[in-house]
């Protein structure tokens, strides 16, 4: 593969793309599906009363953030598949590498996610790595920075994610 | 009856103290209720003819964001539900497919207690099948210094992960 990255894909890098809202306001059924995922029984996310005693209400766990920005499979009037951190699939499209995993993931926690605020989101590229080989295949890896606030303005949390975009080897 | 809520404090814990393992049989509905739950909608984590012949992969694997959600419940049911997720940062080496056997383990490697007086704890875990590490993490968590200390009630230069 080549070692040059389009100067296209250059430019996205430090710049603030998809800028985007939740598209449901958080709401609690999420919260006992993912807590019943992992048989998770913190009475935080399950008693009213802990949670209104320790957080001033119920509260999502801080590990859901990136899960609220995930859009619907289908909705009326969408063409294309709406995909979660667009930037990890233009940059697998842009750099013609058909296959990706994520490697890294480090999530910094701000306040915490109550049922009914609607978060905001952007998605910010940090780096591409040069061609690499793994047991996977040739590629290169990239760092993506996802930065999410509420409707004040206060920052939730920061997730930044390494991937690793690759063709199979032969 | 429940049991009663302990939160444990800072005072409690040292570095070098091990926290208790958590094992847990993976199967295809863990999987997929963990991929659901965060609503990751990718096939990989649903579609086994997908996983194997598209990604390479012997079937279907458990999602990152639903790796994030089991290192919380192992850390939160140590701590207590005082306990506060400020920051973490995990690797993944390999990924854990069904019939396979997970277990968590964490060694705390410091206590400390920042200038605004919010009590961390830093754990370094494990997500292990066998003999192999699938995921290295590190956690910082929020702990109160005392058991009238909250650290859900901390916010701007009060909390500082």
């Amino acid at each position: 593969m080549s070692d040059e990255i389009p100067a296209e894909v250059e430019g996205w890098i430090g710049e603030e793309r998809y800028a985007e809202k939740t598209e449901f306001p958080i709401e609690m059924g999420y919260v006992y599906t993912s807590c019943a995922s992992v048989e998770n029984g913190n009475p935080l996310f399950w008693d009213e009363k802990v949670a209104q005693e320790l957080a001033g209400g119920p509260i999502a766990p801080p590990s859901m953030i990136s899960a609220w920005f995930r859009p619907h499979h289908w909705a009326p009037g969408r063409t294309k598949q709406a995909q979660p951190l667009q930037v990890h699939f233009d940059l697998k499209e842009k750099l013609d590498l058909p296959e990706a995993v994520m490697t890294d993931n480090t999530i910094t926690f701000g306040v915490p996610v109550r049922p009914g605020d609607t978060l905001e989101t952007c998605q910010i590229l940090r780096s591409i790595s040069p061609p690499k080989t793994t047991k996977l295949g040739t590629g290169r890896f990239w760092e993506i920075d996802v930065v999410y606030t509420n409707q004040r303005g206060e920052h939730v949390g920061t997730e930044s994610y390494t991937g690793f975009g690759y063709k199979r080897g032969a | 009856m429940t049991n009663p809520i302990h939160n444990r404090t800072t005072a409690e814990i040292h570095a070098g103290d091990t926290l208790p393992t958590l094992s847990y049989d993976v199967t295809a509905t863990t999987v997929v209720l963990g991929a659901l739950a965060t609503r990751d909608w990718r096939p990989m984590h649903h579609d086994k003819d997908f996983a194997v012949n598209r990604n390479g992969t012997k079937d279907i694997f458990l999602n990152t964001p639903n790796q994030a959600a089991w290192f919380e419940r192992y850390l939160t049911d140590w701590t207590g539900p005082k306990g506060r997720l400020g920051k973490i940062r995990f690797r993944m080496r390999d990924s854990v497919f069904p019939g396979d056997t997970m277990a968590f383990n964490g060694t705390v490697e410091a206590v400390e207690t920042d200038d605004a007086g919010c009590g961390w704890a830093n754990v370094e875990l494990k997500l292990t099948v066998g003999d192999k590490t699938v995921t290295d993490c590190t956690a910082k968590i929020a702990l109160p210094v005392s058991e009238a200390d909250n650290p859900w009630k901390r916010a701007g230069e009060d909390w500082k992960p």
